[in-house]
């Protein structure tokens, strides 16, 4: 069979835009297996990354990200190094490079990094001989929280190919809504932006030409089968973009009333961690129609299919 | 004596008698009360285990449980693997624990693939004991592991493989000897 012949053929998770349908595939593909892993009533560790060395290096806070890559690390039995930037030496003036040089010299296999600047992932990569994976760079991208959306969806509703989705909120300033959009676009699905004018920038569809800006979620909500509502990220300048939150909640929060415009079956997404009564009410993020804790479940076999992927040093290799 | 391997050792009707045989030694070591489950070791030891399962039930009218085991992640060369090698998901939707566990294979070599599938299987349960079926035993064993069924018995040289194909992912019965 074809598919015992494929080999994931990347070093590094640095976006989900150097990535083929194929690639995706094969990792959510991956991600069921380590599901069962997840799921097994006893013994919830397998030997795939004995021996393997994996940093976390995190400049910028998370508590989520974070802590879903510890157990899946955990999971593969690693061996786990949990770097902080709040105490190392970075606060005593050393450059992201001599840091990785630094780590180099541990001799690391797998280094899971979150930085504020979207080039840092590349420029480690390119000092060091371990595997990079991006745990969300600034506004650029959060590949994992891509797949882990995928894989949700493709679990609940069969496949990605054909699905009209809403992404809704604050466009600009979200990492992971550039990385959902090279993976849905990539896969076949058809993605509504929403927003606010100032908050949805039109080059977006310079880049991701298939893609539609709308800014009346109440126009588009009839025909989505999801709605991924982000964040109303105040702490990275949303408000700057938008007169008030009163006002931004009057025009882009999922609730009650929105909800019964929607199809009954509508999937709400939400990457967390949610604002309850800003850009979501209690009543929808807890309501039937969300799969938020299902996402949070998900990252875990997810972020293991990454791992597992990137853990075996190939001869050809495509950054 | 093991038989001395013709370029087919194997076409689909002897495939099927040799299972029912397999069946049939299988189902007479039983004890009374025992509990018997089949774990087929992915890829090709699933549809055997699959049809074993069939042949047993045919026999003894009881629920014989077959289950998926993917070995990759408890392989002993998996760290010097170039690429990862893509991991099928394990299916073991009932409990192990005090059944009796019967490893389906199908070909038995070096022993490493039954060795990994002990430590992944025990990661599932503690059966009450494993018993190890293979459709074509070829030798060259590089562990103190046997089979307690073997359909075949080969004397296989180093340089040449035994290929066995079943209809369920090959399309047709057939067990050859092959030069690698």
């Amino acid at each position: 069979m074809s598919a015992e012949r494929y080999t994931f053929p990347h070093k590094h998770l640095l976006g989900i835009e150097p990535l083929s349908a194929r690639d995706i595939t094969a990792l959510l593909d991956q991600a069921r297996a380590f599901e069962e892993v997840c799921e097994r009533p006893d013994i919830k560790i397998v030997p795939a990354l004995r021996k393997k060395l994996v940093v976390n290096l995190f400049f910028e806070n998370s508590t989520r990200t974070r802590n879903s890559f510890e157990i899946a690390e955990k999971r593969l039995s690693a061996e786990i190094i949990n770097f902080d930037a709040d105490t190392s030496s970075l606060n005593k003036g050393e450059t992201l490079v001599d840091t990785a040089l630094n780590l180099e010299a541990m001799h690391p296999d797998l280094i899971v990094m979150r930085h504020s600047a979207p080039g840092a992932h590349a420029l480690l990569a390119r000092h060091m001989k371990a595997s990079i994976v991006n745990a969300g760079d600034g506004a650029h991208e959060h590949p994992t929280q891509a797949l882990l959306d995928a894989y949700t969806l493709r679990k609940k509703l069969g496949q990605l190919q054909g699905l009209r989705i809403a992404i809704v909120g604050d466009i600009r300033n979200s990492r992971v809504v550039r990385s959902n959009l090279w993976l849905l676009t990539r896969m076949g699905a058809k993605v509504t932006l929403v927003g606010p004018p100032t908050l949805v920038p039109r080059e977006m569809q310079a880049t991701w030409p298939t893609v539609d800006i709308s800014h009346d979620l109440d126009a588009i909500l009839p025909q989505q089968d999801v709605v991924m509502m982000l964040r109303a990220q105040f702490e990275r300048g949303t408000g700057a973009y938008i007169p008030g939150q009163g006002e931004y909640s009057r025009y882009y929060q999922l609730n009650r009333e929105r909800m019964a415009r929607a199809r009954k079956d509508v999937v709400v997404l939400h990457p967390g961690p949610i604002n309850r009564g800003l850009e979501i009410t209690s009543e929808v993020a807890d309501g039937p129609n969300n799969l938020i804790l299902d996402q949070v479940t998900n990252g875990v076999p997810v972020r293991m299919a990454v791992l597992y992927l990137l853990s075996h040093p190939h001869g050809e290799q495509v950054p | 004596m093991p038989a001395a391997p013709g370029p087919c050792p194997m076409d689909s009707g002897q495939m099927e008698a040799v299972l029912r045989r397999l069946a049939g030694e299988l189902t007479a070591q039983l004890r009374p009360g025992e509990e018997v489950v089949l774990l087929g070791i992915r890829s090709r030891g699933l549809p055997l285990a699959e049809r074993l399962g069939d042949l047993i039930r045919q026999t003894t009218g009881g629920p014989v449980p077959v289950g998926a085991l993917d070995i990759t992640l408890y392989r002993d060369d998996l760290t010097e693997m170039v690429g990862s090698p893509i991991v099928r998901p394990t299916e073991i939707p009932f409990t192990l624990k005090d059944r009796t566990v019967v490893l389906v294979d199908d070909v038995l070599f070096t022993g490493r693939t039954v060795r990994a599938a002990l430590d992944a299987l025990l990661d599932h349960g503690r059966p009450r004991r494993v018993l190890l079926l293979v459709l074509a035993d070829r030798g060259g064993r590089e562990l103190p592991i046997q089979a307690d069924f073997a359909g075949l018995t080969l004397d296989v040289a180093q340089g040449q493989r035994v290929a066995v194909r079943v209809k369920e992912i090959d399309g047709e019965d057939r067990v050859t000897v092959e030069a690698c």
